[in-house]
């Protein structure tokens, strides 16, 4: 599903040069669960960014859904990403002057295809599948951490993405409301063979996945 | 796609009130003053009463006289209009009257102040006064030097209050008591050439104004064509009848003199190479760019404040799917918004401005209105401004990097 092939990523600025991700390869299955681990400034977010196609590698290919991406205009990859992709941050990056509604639909407003009546049905189904259907006219701030993520998530699956892609999602949640979040993506990794690729911190969560990849420095050690 | 950018304009303008009353008051006022300008402007240029048959007019409103080491400028005189203009062959007819002068008048011991000019009987068949009585003076009567005249509806009734009818009724004005002979509508003084309270022959002047034989003097002309496709061949002949006039002194080296279109002679200065039609526009158009760019500008700042802080949304729409243009197209939507609200306010506040302006009366029967034209150009003039106040931030927030704009949050 998701093919990476001697990825490199180099920041630059006037005197320094930062290698932040070192001839990374890797190929995810389709329905496949990974998740990327590694002390903090290691690269993890980094390469879940050049595979979200929200950064770009300073070398080497990357493959998603049979497509070779490096060719894509601004246009095309703001397609794909809607049609394919699917993203869930640490700090949920919800629109605090939307309604929980309206985040939800927010990535089916980019498909022309889709009718206001259809993206209402589709985002209160999304919303039902994370147990938050009685919410939808709330606003962000009126939720808490746990359910704002729960949010995050419905918005991630609205548009059936083939690939989720989930930095940190539980890193800003207490252990409970984790384990409530996680049991959400294996749920619709193993019912809807979404594949997610996971970026996170706690072992635990990592253990429950079907690979775990480690990164130190920015390359891949394990 | 329209209706959730409407909802997230309003939402950020009800989140940033601060920025929201600056944008605001900044569009509305700028507004306000342009709206005021157009009316006064409108109603100046536009306002065809009582010269309704414009479009077969030419205007003689100034001579210049061009010495060694200087010049003077300033109307006609009666015998220029008289004598050189009256054998002009392409006109039909000649309106020619005096500016206007001010004297005081007593009415019951109450002091009036009353502008008076002088007419020849031609003007009331050039010019198409309404009369709400009566009529205009009689060529018979200005050539009997009848000490008759025409006023004001104003006129009327802060001399005579409020009666019915005062044809008949005498009139006093600079000691003289003439009589009235009708009530015409109020013209305002911006129509400088046709404005008065009273108007009087010209043969009951104190001076005879034929007997002054220079050039200059204080009359303004009005020839009257045929039809407008007679204006070019007019003007040509009163240029070529210019060209022709002997000078009055060795000291005068040209006569500069035009009969031009009412817009024309109203900025007009007589010297050609030196058009008042060109400083005229000229400083229009500095005045209405340097009104506009401030708020624009000022706009333009706060725009990308107010943007740069939501990059962490742009960031997230990015993410899900919007292209750089469709984020260009929501920034440069909500702008709009915001500028259409604050253009409705200004038509608001101008409204008022209007009326405010109307009822201190501080130019004598000018009644400014807001009408659809101005309207429109109001409209538009937000409509640009939305455009212009938001297309640089948003072309510079939908280049903002994915990652960057997440992490600023």
């Amino acid at each position: 599903m998701i093919s990476l092939q001697n990825i490199e990523k180099v920041y630059r600025t006037n005197t320094v040069e930062t290698l932040a991700l070192n001839s990374i390869s890797l190929n995810i299955a389709k329905g496949e669960f990974l998740s990327i681990m590694g002390p903090s400034g290691c690269g993890k977010s980094t390469l879940l960014n050049i595979m979200g196609l929200l950064d770009a590698p300073s070398k080497g290919n990357i493959k998603i859904a049979d497509q070779t991406t490096d060719k894509l205009n601004d246009k095309q990859l703001a397609n794909f990403r809607n049609q394919k992709l699917g993203f869930i941050f640490q700090s949920y990056h919800l629109i605090n002057d939307l309604a929980v509604l309206d985040n939800v639909e927010l990535p089916l407003l980019y498909r022309s295809s889709v009718s206001a009546k259809e993206r209402r049905q589709l985002a209160t189904e999304a919303l039902e599948k994370v147990g938050l259907a009685n919410r939808v006219k709330h606003f962000p701030n009126q939720l808490s951490g746990g359910q704002k993520q729960r949010v995050a998530i419905a918005r991630a699956i609205v548009g059936r993405p083939e690939i989720i892609l989930a930095d940190e999602p539980t890193g800003n949640l207490d252990s409970a409301m984790g384990n409530e979040i996680m049991d959400i993506l294996m749920k619709l990794n193993q019912n809807d063979g979404t594949t997610i690729v996971m970026v996170t911190h706690d072992e635990n969560m990592a253990h429950k996945t079907h690979r775990l990849v480690r990164l130190f420095d920015g390359s891949q050690v394990q | 796609m329209l209706k959730n950018y409407f909802k997230i304009a309003i939402a950020v303008l009800r989140r940033r009130k601060f920025f929201t009353f600056i944008s605001l008051f900044g569009i509305s006022f700028t507004l306000t003053i342009l709206l005021v300008l157009t009316a006064f402007i409108d109603k100046v240029v536009g306002d065809s009463y009582p010269d309704k048959k414009r479009d077969r007019s030419l205007y003689v409103s100034r001579i210049q006289l061009s010495y060694k080491d200087g010049r003077s400028s300033g109307p006609s005189s009666y015998y220029f209009l008289d004598h050189y203009v009256r054998t002009l062959k392409t006109p039909v007819k000649m309106a020619i009257s005096s500016g206007f002068s001010g004297t005081n008048t007593y009415v019951n011991n109450k002091k009036i102040a009353v502008n008076y000019k002088y007419t020849n009987a031609e003007y009331w068949d050039v010019m198409e006064y309404e009369f709400t009585e009566g009529k205009a003076f009689t060529r018979q009567q200005t050539d009997n030097a009848d000490k008759v005249a025409v006023i004001s509806e104003d006129m009327k009734r802060e001399y005579f209050g409020d009666v019915s009818s005062v044809v008949g009724k005498l009139i006093e004005a600079d000691n003289v008591k003439y009589r009235v002979t009708g009530v015409v509508k109020n013209v305002p003084i911006t129509t400088y050439m046709l404005y008065s309270d009273i108007y009087l022959p010209y043969t009951v002047a104190k001076t005879d104004f034929r007997k002054d034989k220079g050039y200059q003097g204080g009359f303004f002309g009005v020839l009257l064509a045929n039809s407008s496709a007679d204006l070019p061949k007019m003007h040509d002949e009163f240029e070529d009848m210019v060209k022709r006039l002997p000078l009055p002194s060795k000291d005068v080296l040209k006569i500069y003199c035009h009969a031009d279109t009412y817009i024309r002679s109203y900025v007009d200065t007589g010297d050609e190479t030196n058009s008042g039609v060109t400083i005229a526009l000229t400083a229009i158009s500095i005045f209405t760019l340097l009104v506009m760019l401030l708020p624009t500008l000022n706009l333009v700042n706060i725009n990308i404040t107010r943007i740069m802080e939501r990059s962490s949304e742009i960031g997230v729409r990015k993410a899900f799917g919007a292209s750089s243009r469709t984020l260009v197209y929501q920034f440069i939507v909500e702008n709009i918004i915001l500028t259409l609200l604050g253009g409705l306010i200004g038509v608001v506040l101008s409204v008022i401005a209007l009326q405010v302006l109307n009822g201190a009366n501080l130019i004598p029967n000018l009644v400014l209105t807001l009408n659809f034209t101005v309207l429109g150009i109001g409209l538009l003039i937000c409509f640009f401004f939305g455009l212009l106040s938001g297309v640089y931030p948003a072309w510079r927030m939908s280049k903002l990097n994915v990652v960057t704009a997440l992490k600023a949050q």
